[in-house]
C-alpha cells in the first residue's frame, strides 16, 4: 500500500492547526480586497475599443469613388463556412468589374479572416464591430448596404494588415 | 387592546421585518461577494441596485413550478414550508428592545413573546426542527444528489446541535436564566457574556454557521459534488422559500448570538449620557438601533466568512464537530461551572 507520510497536514505548525489565526488572515485579506478598485467594465456605457489586430465583423472598403471590390469571388471561394455570396457586374469605371450583389450570412461567418487574407484588392477587411445583433435569419444576411464602410473608419486595420500580413 | 391582538400585530411586524431583512441580505450577499472578488455586483435595478431582490422574487414567482415525476408530492410541497416556518417562528422569542412604559403604567414589551421562561430552549428546539425541511426535501425529490444533501445536513445539524447546546449551557450558567429578556438584563452595563465566555461564543458561532448551512459548512448544498443538494429538484417560489429560509436563519442565528453573548440591546454608559429614560420611546428606538447594529455586524461576518473560506470536507466537518467542538464545549461547561460555583 502506498502510504504517504509528511503530508501538508502533518507539516502544519501548531498555530496553523488551530485554524483560527489562519482564518483571521484570510478574513483580513478579503476585507482589504473589498476596498480595492474594481475590474468590472460597465458594458453598454463603457465600451471596449479593440486594437487594429481585432477580427470583428467583415466589411467592404468604400473609397471616395465607390467600392474597392472587383467581385473576383476569391473570398466566396475561400470562405470555410460558405457565408459569402458574390455576383459580378460590369461598370464604366477603370476597374470594369463591381459586385452587383455581395452578401455575408452573419449566422455562418466564423470570423476566421480568410476572406480578408485572400483578397487581392484589400477590399474586404475585418472591422472592430463585435456587437452584432439580429432578430431573424433573414436579418442576419448582410447586404452591401450594411457591408460598405468608408475607408476612413478602417485605417487602423489597413495599417495593421500592411505591417503584418 | 387584548393581548392576543397585540401579539398578532407584533408577530406580523416581526414577520415582515424578517422578510425584508432576508431580501436585504440577498442584496448584501451579492454586493459583498462582488467586492471581495474585485467586481461591482448588482447595480442596475433601482438606485445602487437596491431593488434587485424585488426583481429576483418577481422572477421566482413567474417561474414554472416543476415537481419531478416520481417525487413524493405532499412531502415535496411541505418541505420548503417547514423550512421557512421554522426559520420565521424562532423570531418570536427574540427581544430587540426592552419595553415601552404605557400611560396606564403597564409595560409593553417589544418582543413578540416576551419573558418566555424557556426562550433559549425554544430556539434550540425549533432550529433543530429545521432539519426536517431539508431532509424531507432531499428524500421526497427522488434524486440521489438531493438525498445525499439531505442526509449530510441531518448528520451535520445533529453533530453541531450538541456543541451549540453545550456552549449555550455555559452562557446560561453565567446569566442564570433561559429567558431571553432575563439573559439580556443580566448582561446590562457592558457585562456581556462574550467577555466571560469567549470560548463559548466561538463554539456557538461555529455551530451557528453549521446550523444555518452557511459556508464553510454548506455541505448539504455543495455545488461541485451534489449539483444543488437538497434543493436540486425545486424551482420557482418553492426554491425561493428555501433561499429565504437560509437568510432568515442567518438573521435569527445572529439575533440569538447577540442576545446570548453580545448583551442584546445593551450599550453601556451611552443611554444615561444621552439622558434616555427606561421605558420611553427614544430609549426603545435607541435600543433597537443598538440591537440592529450588533446583528448587522454578525450578519456581515456570516457573508464575509462565506466568501473567504473554502468548504470543509465531510470527514473534516465531522472531526471538527465531534472531536474538537464537543470536548471544548464540555470543558467550557466544567470550567464555567466551577468558577460560578466558587466565585458566587
Amino acid at each position: 500500500m502506498n502510504v504517504t507520510t509528511n503530508t501538508r497536514a502533518q507539516r502544519m505548525t501548531f498555530w496553523e492547526k488551530l485554524y483560527l489565526p489562519e482564518i483571521a488572515k484570510g478574513l483580513a485579506l478579503t476585507f482589504k480586497t473589498m476596498f480595492k478598485p474594481k475590474l468590472t467594465r460597465q458594458y453598454p456605457e463603457e465600451r471596449w475599443e479593440p486594437l487594429g489586430s481585432y477580427r470583428g465583423r467583415p466589411v467592404l472598403v468604400l473609397e471616395e469613388d465607390g467600392e474597392r471590390c472587383v467581385a473576383c469571388g476569391l473570398c466566396s471561394r475561400v470562405c470555410p463556412a460558405l457565408a459569402i455570396e458574390v455576383q459580378a457586374g460590369e461598370t464604366e469605371r477603370e476597374k470594369e468589374r463591381y459586385p452587383v450583389k455581395f452578401e455575408i450570412n452573419m449566422l455562418r461567418c466564423i470570423y476566421c479572416g480568410l476572406c480578408e487574407e485572400v483578397c487581392p484588392e484589400e477590399a474586404i477587411v475585418m472591422s472592430k464591430d463585435y456587437d452584432i445583433v439580429f432578430h431573424s435569419q433573414e436579418e442576419a444576411i448582410f447586404g452591401k448596404d450594411k457591408l460598405l464602410v468608408p475607408i476612413a473608419r478602417l485605417q487602423e486595420r489597413l495599417e495593421f494588415l500592411r505591417q503584418y500580413k | 387592546m387584548s393581548s392576543l391582538v397585540l401579539t398578532l400585530i407584533k408577530g406580523a411586524i416581526a414577520l415582515n421585518v424578517a422578510l425584508v431583512v432576508a431580501a436585504a441580505l440577498v442584496y448584501l450577499e451579492r454586493r459583498i461577494s462582488a467586492w471581495i472578488q474585485y467586481r461591482i455586483g448588482p447595480n442596475r435595478v433601482g438606485p445602487f441596485g437596491l431593488l434587485q431582490p424585488l426583481a429576483d422574487v418577481l422572477k421566482l414567482y413567474t417561474k414554472e413550478d416543476i415537481v419531478p415525476y416520481n417525487a413524493s408530492k405532499p412531502f415535496h410541497r411541505i418541505a420548503p414550508i417547514i423550512s421557512i416556518a421554522v426559520a420565521l417562528s424562532v423570531l418570536c422569542v427574540i427581544a430587540p428592545a426592552s419595553y415601552l412604559l404605557l400611560d396606564d403604567g403597564t409595560k409593553l414589551f417589544i418582543a413578540v413573546a416576551p419573558n418566555v421562561n424557556v426562550g433559549l430552549l425554544f430556539y434550540l428546539a425549533l432550529s433543530s426542527i429545521g432539519v426536517y425541511g431539508i431532509v424531507l426535501a432531499g428524500w421526497s425529490s427522488n434524486n440521489k444528489y438531493s438525498l445525499l444533501g439531505g442526509l449530510r445536513s441531518s448528520a451535520q445539524m445533529i453533530s453541531y446541535e450538541l456543541a451549540m447546546g453545550l456552549a449555550a449551557v455555559a452562557a446560561v450558567m453565567v446569566s442564570g436564566s433561559l429567558d431571553m429578556n432575563q439573559i439580556i438584563a443580566s448582561q446590562s452595563g457592558g457585562r456581556w457574556n462574550i467577555w466571560f465566555q469567549p470560548l463559548g461564543f466561538l463554539i456557538f458561532l461555529v455551530a451557528s454557521f453549521a446550523e444555518t448551512n452557511r459556508a464553510p459548512f454548506d455541505l448539504p448544498e455543495a455545488e461541485p459534488e451534489l449539483v444543488g443538494g437538497y434543493h436540486t429538484e425545486y424551482s420557482g417560489m418553492k426554491f425561493g422559500l428555501f433561499y429565504l429560509a437560509e437568510y432568515a436563519n442567518m438573521f435569527t442565528a445572529s439575533a440569538v448570538m447577540t442576545t446570548l453573548y453580545l448583551g442584546g440591546y445593551d450599550m453601556p454608559f451611552l443611554p444615561t449620557l444621552l439622558g434616555l429614560q427606561e421605558g420611553t420611546l427614544p430609549r426603545v428606538l435607541f435600543e433597537l438601533a443598538v440591537f440592529v447594529g450588533k446583528v448587522s455586524v454578525l450578519l456581515f461576518l456570516f457573508i464575509w466568512v462565506r466568501w473567504t473560506l473554502p468548504r470543509f470536507r465531510y470527514d473534516q466537518l465531522m472531526n471538527l464537530g465531534w472531536r474538537v467542538l464537543l470536548p471544548l464545549g464540555l470543558a467550557n461547561i466544567v470550567i464555567t461551572g466551577a468558577i460560578v460555583f466558587f466565585v458566587r
